[in-house]
């Protein structure tokens, strides 16, 4: 069987980093996450910072604008649960927060206790006072992520793209 | 449960501490206390735009120091928290070892309390080490001040050797009067950046 061709929507994603000037991509490792996490840590342009929790991340990207920095927090659904009462860090003082997040829990998933953060993740951001952008499609990616990167970094707002399993692909346990 | 050990009793008082740690500063030291005292204690030792006091958040002291310390690496960046603060962020000592950010110091002011829910004893009361944990983590130094003469060593490496630093300093469980600086995050925010970056 030939190779599987790589999916090529993370590129278009580090794409727009590069364009955004994101200079800080700040991550707990993650499956989906790790073609574009492997991009950036081949930019020289780009620090990487691994986490050993989300949370930690919403305080690196703040630390990184008040120096004059932006930033990248990626993450999977269940790392959006780490993350609520530090977002307030994030709204009330009106943080830029760029948060790529992959989903788990939310089509074809096979382990269940992935569900209760997966069907949460949308609902608990939107209380949080984060703006949700869904990416249901790879070839939406450049857009969607270019978009919520505009209205994070111009409006000073948090955004989040919830990536789907659509897109990722389901995690196989064969 | 482990019960509160007996520690040599701190003489060390956490105001004079936190003007040590920023007495005469320039604009080239940028610096982040954590939620509670340490904020109180900084806005005593004077106002400047190039603090950004916290009023929630906890645990986040280190990390916003670790974010500031890698888009600013000509500065230095002094995070100077609580232990009770400290502790809510543990991982991130390991994240900024991963790091090593040359320009960055955490100062914990220790007083082995959480002075702002009525002075109930942290780990740090119980026996826990943040120094030993900092120095496990892979920090390039770190070490627990007790006294005046060991403080003023101590600055010195906060303020100026390659990072990361760490200090764990002991002072006794006072509750000096409040000093209440500036609360709205965008306000802290944007004169912050202002005073680092010219017009935001």
């Amino acid at each position: 069987m030939p190779p599987k061709p790589r999916p090529a929507w993370p590129d278009r994603i580090y794409d727009v980093f590069v364009r955004e000037r994101v200079r800080q991509v700040v991550y707990v490792p993650d499956a989906g996450h790790s073609r574009l996490i492997g991009r950036c840590q081949g930019d020289p342009h780009m620090k990487s910072v691994v986490l050993t929790t989300e949370e930690e991340g919403i305080g690196v990207l703040a630390g990184a604008w008040l120096g004059g920095e932006r930033g990248a927090l990626l993450m999977q659904s269940s790392g959006v649960g780490n993350c609520i009462n530090m977002l307030s860090l994030a709204t009330v003082c009106r943080f830029p927060l760029l948060m790529l997040v992959t989903m788990r829990g939310e089509w074809g998933e096979f382990n269940p206790w992935q569900i209760p953060m997966g069907q949460g993740t949308p609902p608990i951001l939107e209380e949080a006072g984060v703006l949700i952008y869904h990416l249901t499609a790879a070839d939406a990616a450049e857009e969607t992520v270019e978009a919520a990167a505009r209205i994070a970094f111009n409006g000073d707002r948090a955004a989040a793209v919830l990536i789907s399993q659509r897109v990722i692909g389901a995690k196989s346990f064969k | 449960m482990r019960k509160p050990i007996k520690q040599a009793a701190a003489s060390l008082e956490r105001r004079a501490v936190m003007r040590a740690l920023v007495a005469e500063r320039g604009d080239d030291l940028l610096v982040v206390p954590g939620l509670g005292s340490t904020t109180y204690d900084l806005a005593a030792a004077g106002d400047h735009p190039l603090n950004f006091y916290l009023w929630g958040a906890m645990g986040a002291a280190a990390m916003i120091g670790l974010g500031l310390a890698l888009a600013q690496p000509k500065k230095r960046v002094l995070v100077a928290t609580g232990d009770g603060e400290m502790l809510m962020g543990l991982g991130g000592l390991a994240t900024i070892a991963v790091q090593r950010p040359r320009n960055l110091a955490i100062a914990v002011i220790d007083n082995e309390r959480y002075a702002e829910t009525g002075l109930q004893h942290t780990h740090t009361a119980h026996g826990v080490d943040l120094t030993g944990i900092a120095a496990a983590a892979g920090f390039e130094s770190a070490q627990t001040i007790r006294s005046e003469r060991e403080l003023a060593a101590a600055v010195e490496l906060l303020r100026h050797a390659p990072g990361p630093i760490f200090a764990t300093i002991k002072v006794r469980p006072d509750r000096p009067p409040f000093v209440l600086p500036e609360k709205d995050g965008v306000e802290l925010k944007n004169r912050f950046r202002r005073a680092l970056l010219g017009a935001a």
